[in-house]
């Protein structure tokens, strides 16, 4: 079995860390695994994706259009920029909250992000949206987004990897104190009740 | 053995670790600069590392190392190879004792760089055998050969892997530190025959190296990594494909005609030939699947003119192939499917490619516009806010530099008039500076930029009587690639305090007599400076120092008082900071307190002061931030 993911958002939200989680857990699983990351000037704000592949048999380390068995969207209008990646019936787990752009912010172009939410509605039958505002209100910080989108990306099925993987992962991984540890684990599992 | 998960350029450090390098230097780069950051992490203790000032001075440090038959490894972006182009030209005629590794990291887009340039290409113009890998995992094994080939014949190589391969990740076996190979150096012999360069030794040694590369065309043409995937049935198989680097993987993955012949070339120069004559053998025609240059493509155009062989070659000079950018799956799908096609195939399928059923999508609403921006709290936002609050009115020139000052381009900062390469901002200035007189001109220098290449270009100014500005962002880091330390930080990437090079002084040993320090965070303090500095005659300095956010903590966050805030929207629509942004209403700021680093200036600006709450960081007077 095979799964190709695209996690996607701004630059600085923290798309590289959680594409390395799902990594490492893969990983401890002895699954072979592939990435691609953007790293450089886009990490500055501007539109990055991470591109993951998982099980055997494959080479190259970027999906293709149609491929993706889920995106895992950290922001609305970059997911909705990385859909012609979506295989027909793949998963889709975002959030909500949008990034506003510079650019829209001094009237050079505009951006609508609720529109976007719409038309994922419209378009994606398999769609799970993340209250990012209420997750962070809830789990006191805004800062484990990426591991909220991550709990709601194992409970879209398509992940297939256990809460108990990413769990290790995030242990293995984040190596910050015992309380942060308590925070992740509660924004991993957050969505279970949270949406 | 153990298993990692690793980034290729990672992969590559681990690679040449293993292949026992004693000495490792480089400029940072993207997408090159991990390589030599994990050579530093996983040092076992005997290997010697450094960043180097710019690329041409680490060329020349691993040469010397190399001379002394040491493994060397230089590491670099494409556009770095051309600074360290002119030391690298000599010593393919020179040679090396020890294996020396030439690293450059090309970026096909581009997509962190200025220029599309091919370092396959660069090896041909300079002679010197080139490497490329096409996956991470063979990235850490093609290293090491790498280093073999170089100790055998004498001669520094390349070995240039790009973005896709330097930035992909793969979990892959590596070897344990204790079995690491150990290159023990004879140290240097002296001999000015061979090491000293001559008229006479270029001429003979010119003549070896051709001879060598012609040995070399045999030698890689029995070399594992350049193969050829064979087809099923050889009486139907009328097309080949010929690819390099990821595009043999996107190849792999996309073709499923089990009657094409595939050849993958891993040396491009010297080029195997017989390999590819081999290849060549009962084709009609050949597609060259590759990006940059049609490096492959020419090469076997040159092949089938050479031995008169009826192939007809196409690629990217047949319009088959987009001629500049990156391939993306989309890209090799397409070229395969439409090469294919004509296959007289029984079944009346073509069958060749794999195209998966995406959902049918309507058009999408207006996507975000994106351009990468200066962060929120960005030292060089104040910066270019001050000088152009300053000059606002006149007639002026801001020449930028390459590193994250190239973002104040974008709007509404829009203080990046010229951008060509490290260091060229200064001469530039100065040129428009002898046209017209009546323009105030200003060059944007970083302070990592300033020792790449600021110093000649300032020199040059001031012995010419230039009229201008020099303006020296200095947040003491090289923050674009990732916060390498540099001469003015007092710390080396091994780890030791050393004495800083202030740029202050460099500037007053040019001879500048006009050179002042502000923290630019300072606004008004700043807007004042600028105005009295550049009102001076002949070559002065500022230099605005303030620590990059990401290697300094916030001491507050800024809020707006939405009773006081009168939602004029300057803050918004004068500095660009992401962190601003409006309230539900849309009528009156707010701040994404998640980003604001607290920096004051956007409170600095407010006409009816609703912005409170930061701290800066103070650094312009208490000395550098470590
Ligand atoms: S203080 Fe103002 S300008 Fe500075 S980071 Fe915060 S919002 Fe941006
Ligand atoms: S500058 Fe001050 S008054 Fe104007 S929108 Fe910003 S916070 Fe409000």
């Amino acid at each position: 079995m095979s799964k190709n993911i695209i996690l996607c958002g701004v630059g600085g939200q923290g798309t590289i860390l959680a594409s390395r989680l799902i990594a490492t857990a893969a990983m401890d699983k002895d699954i072979p695994i592939k990435t691609a990351e953007t790293i450089g000037m886009a990490q500055r704000g501007g539109s990055v994706f991470s591109h993951l592949r998982l099980g055997e048999g494959i080479n190259s380390p970027l999906i293709g259009k149609g491929e993706v068995d889920l995106i895992i969207g950290f922001e609305p209008g970059e997911t909705v920029r990385q859909l012609p990646f979506l295989k027909q019936g793949g998963a889709v787990v975002v959030s909500s909250r949008p990034v506003m752009p510079v650019s829209a912010m001094i009237g050079q172009s505009k951006y609508d992000a609720e529109a976007m939410v719409e038309y994922l509605k419209a378009n994606v039958e398999h769609l799970t949206i993340v209250d990012a505002d209420k997750a962070a209100d809830e789990l006191g910080s805004a800062k484990v987004l990426n591991v909220v989108l991550l709990g709601a990306a194992l409970r879209s099925g398509e992940l297939g990897l256990e809460e108990s993987d990413l769990e290790n992962a995030i242990r293995e991984k984040v190596k910050v104190p015992e309380k942060f540890l308590e925070l992740n684990k509660k924004a991993l599992s957050w969505s279970k009740g949270g949406k | 053995m153990h298993k990692e998960f690793l980034m290729g350029n990672e992969a590559i450090a681990l690679g040449a670790l293993a292949a026992g390098v004693n000495l490792v230097a480089g400029y940072p780069g993207t997408p090159s600069t991990e390589v030599l950051e994990t050579i530093a992490k996983r040092n076992p203790g005997n290997v010697y590392v450094e960043w180097s000032i710019n690329e041409k001075a680490g060329m020349e440090v691993a040469a010397g190392a190399a001379y002394a038959g040491a493994r060397a490894l230089v590491t670099m972006k494409q556009v770095g190879l051309n600074v360290a182009s002119d030391p690298l030209m000599s010593l393919e005629y020179i040679g090396v004792k020890g294996g020396m590794v030439v690293l450059v990291a090309d970026d096909p887009g581009p997509i962190s760089s200025q220029t599309e340039q091919d370092t396959r290409t660069f090896a041909m113009f300079s002679k010197v055998p080139v490497f490329d890998p096409s996956s991470v995992s063979e990235a850490y094994e093609m290293i090491q050969e790498a280093f073999d080939f170089s100790e055998k014949y004498g001669t520094p190589v390349f070995f240039r892997a790009t973005t896709r391969v330097d930035h992909g990740y793969e979990a892959l076996e590596v070897k344990d530190p204790e079995e690491y190979f150990v290159n023990k150096p004879e140290g240097f012999v002296k001999d000015p025959s061979r090491w000293v360069i001559f008229p006479r030794l270029s001429v003979k040694n010119h003549a070896l190296i051709e001879k060598r590369n012609a040995e070399l065309k045999n030698v890689f043409s029995e070399y594992h990594r350049n193969k050829i995937l064979r087809e099923e049935d050889t009486a139907k198989c009328r097309k080949g494909i010929a690819t390099q680097g990821v595009n043999f993987m996107y190849t792999l993955d996309s073709l499923h005609d089990k009657n094409a012949r595939v050849m993958r070339v891993a040396t491009p120069f010297p080029f195997p030939e017989k390999l590819a004559l081999d290849f060549l053998a009962g084709l009609d025609e050949v597609l060259c699947i590759e990006e940059l240059d049609p490096v492959i493509e020419r090469a076997l155009t040159y092949v089938c003119g050479k031995y008169s062989l009826d192939v007809r070659i196409r690629g990217k000079l047949t319009g088959d192939i987009p001629p500049s950018g990156e391939n993306s799956m989309e890209i090799v799908r397409g070229a395969l499917a439409e090469f294919l096609k004509n296959e007289e195939d029984e079944t009346g399928e073509d069958g060749t490619v794999v195209a998966p059923a995406a959902a049918e999508l309507p058009q999408p609403p207006a996507l975000p516009v994106r351009p990468p921006v200066l962060c929120a709290g960005c030292p060089h936002r104040a910066s270019f806010y001050a000088v152009k609050t300053a000059m606002r009115g006149k007639k002026t020139i801001y020449c930028g530099d390459i590193g994250c000052y190239t973002l104040g381009n974008a709007a509404p900062l829009d203080m990046c008039d010229t951008c060509l390469c490290m260091g060229a901002g200064i001469g530039i200035a100065q040129g428009v500076g002898h046209i017209e007189p009546d323009t105030k001109c200003f060059a944007f220098v970083g302070d990592s930029t300033f020792f790449a290449s600021g110093i000649t270009g300032t020199v040059n100014a001031f012995y010419n009587q230039a009229d201008m500005t020099l303006i020296v962002l200095d947040n003491s880091t090289t923050a674009m690639t990732g916060h390498q330390p540099h001469p003015g930080t007092g710390r080396t990437v091994m780890g030791q305090v050393v004495e800083k090079v202030s740029i202050e002084r460099v500037l007053r040993a040019i001879g500048l007599t006009v050179v002042e320090t502000v923290d630019p965070l300072d606004y008004a303090l700043s807007v004042e400076t600028v105005k009295r500095v550049a009102d001076e005659p002949g070559v002065k300095a500022i230099i605005f120092r303030s620590p990059c956010i990401a290697i300094s903590k916030p001491k507050g966050r800024s809020h707006v008082d939405p009773d006081k805030c009168i939602g004029c929207g300057k803050c918004i629509r004068e500095l660009g900071c992401p962190a601003i942004i409006l309230d539900s209403d849309g009528k009156k700021a707010k701040i994404d307190t998640s980003v604001c680093t607290g920096c004051t200036l956007c409170e600095q600006l407010c006409p009816v002061k609703a912005i409170s709450g930061g701290a800066k960081n103070d650094t312009a007077k208490g000395g550098r931030h470590e």
